[in-house]
């Protein structure tokens, strides 16, 4: 059957499998006919999402992408790969007076620094075919939105914005795609982070900011990734994906 | 900490409401000035000065500033 968004024999890497988006976009992923590479620090809840997974052939890489070491073992350890959803993320909230270095680097270290090494090491290596494409999941916090709190969060995802346009920029000459989605709150963990503190976010106030009227599920996302993963965006690099459910227009 | 340096900490996480204003006994949430950001101060204030997690909930329970020291304390 013709099918541009095929993922049919690709192999797909896949952080921050183990829950929230990166689970989502890994199961949908297998769905479309991808080998999908789970990547996280939490076997366990690895495994849940392996069992979840469609299809043969999907495999498991424990790692703390916190820590150099584990990204450069686990780049060693790669087959060749046709594609990296870089999902794992955290959120702290911190008002701005109260930001130190020491929350600055939990969150940098997660949200910018790894994917980006993660990127550097696997083009070193040449683990990326050629018609490779690599998808970061930023956010519209930081690079169309604010929230009170999330100063270092957006700086984060902002910066990651800024890599996505000089990356695919410089990895073009090895036909290597790299673009983001931007996507509006889907609930996970990372989210609860804010309710926890925002006890007075409920669901009627934030429905109402959102003109196709409901929240975000995984599979909104991971239905953006698998565009940017397949050939049917094989012309499309340095893109930022917007997945809000309309939320930016107001 | 004491109560009454705590109630200076809790009063300098508003930015607007004269610290004349401030004792034990206020109902920190009556401000006029009351909103997410002053809840995301005093959070941030507690986890720095007395290296305690406290929660919106945990915010939400408490009347006064007594009431909220006591409960940093008992945490």
């Amino acid at each position: 059957m013709y099918n541009p968004f095929s993922l049919d024999g690709k192999v797909i890497l896949v952080t921050g499998a183990s829950s929230g988006i990166g689970r989502g976009i890994a199961i949908e992923c297998s769905k479309m006919g991808a080998k999908i590479i789970l990547c996280a620090r939490d076997l366990k809840r690895l495994t849940e999402t392996y069992n979840l997974l469609e299809g043969q052939h999907h495999i498991i890489m424990q790692a703390d992408l916190s820590r150099q070491s584990d990204i450069e073992n686990l780049v060693k350890d790669l087959p060749s790969i046709n594609g990296i959803v870089h999902c794992a993320g955290i959120l702290e909230i911190i008002p701005v007076k109260y930001i130190n270095s020491n929350v600055f680097d939990k969150i940098f270290n997660i949200n910018t620094l790894a994917p980006i090494l993660l990127t550097a090491q696997t083009v070193k290596l040449r683990k990326l075919l050629s018609n490779s494409s690599i998808v970061f999941i930023s956010s519209i916090s930081g690079i169309s939105i604010a929230n009170v709190g999330e100063a270092v969060y957006s700086a984060s995802k902002g910066a990651i914005s800024g890599f996505v346009k000089a990356a695919a920029l410089e990895l073009a000459n090895r036909n290597i795609r790299v673009n983001s989605i931007n996507p509006y709150q889907v609930p996970s963990n990372l989210l609860n982070k804010f309710t926890e503190v925002f006890t007075e976010v409920n669901m009627e106030s934030t429905l109402e900011k959102i003109p196709l009227k409901r929240v975000g599920k995984p599979e909104d996302i991971a239905y953006g990734a698998i565009y940017l993963l397949s050939n049917a965006s094989s012309w499309v690099t340095g893109s930022n994906l917007v997945i809000d459910g309309g939320f930016t227009l107001l | 900490m004491e109560l009454n340096d705590f109630v200076k900490k809790i009063a300098a996480e508003f930015d607007e409401t004269p610290v004349e204003k401030f004792s034990a006994s206020v109902k920190f949430k009556d401000l006029e000035e009351w909103g997410s950001l002053t809840a995301l101060s005093i959070i941030s204030m507690i986890d720095e000065e007395f290296d305690k997690k406290i929660t919106g909930e945990d915010l939400r329970s408490c009347g006064t500033i007594e009431e909220l020291y006591n409960l940093v304390l008992a945490k």
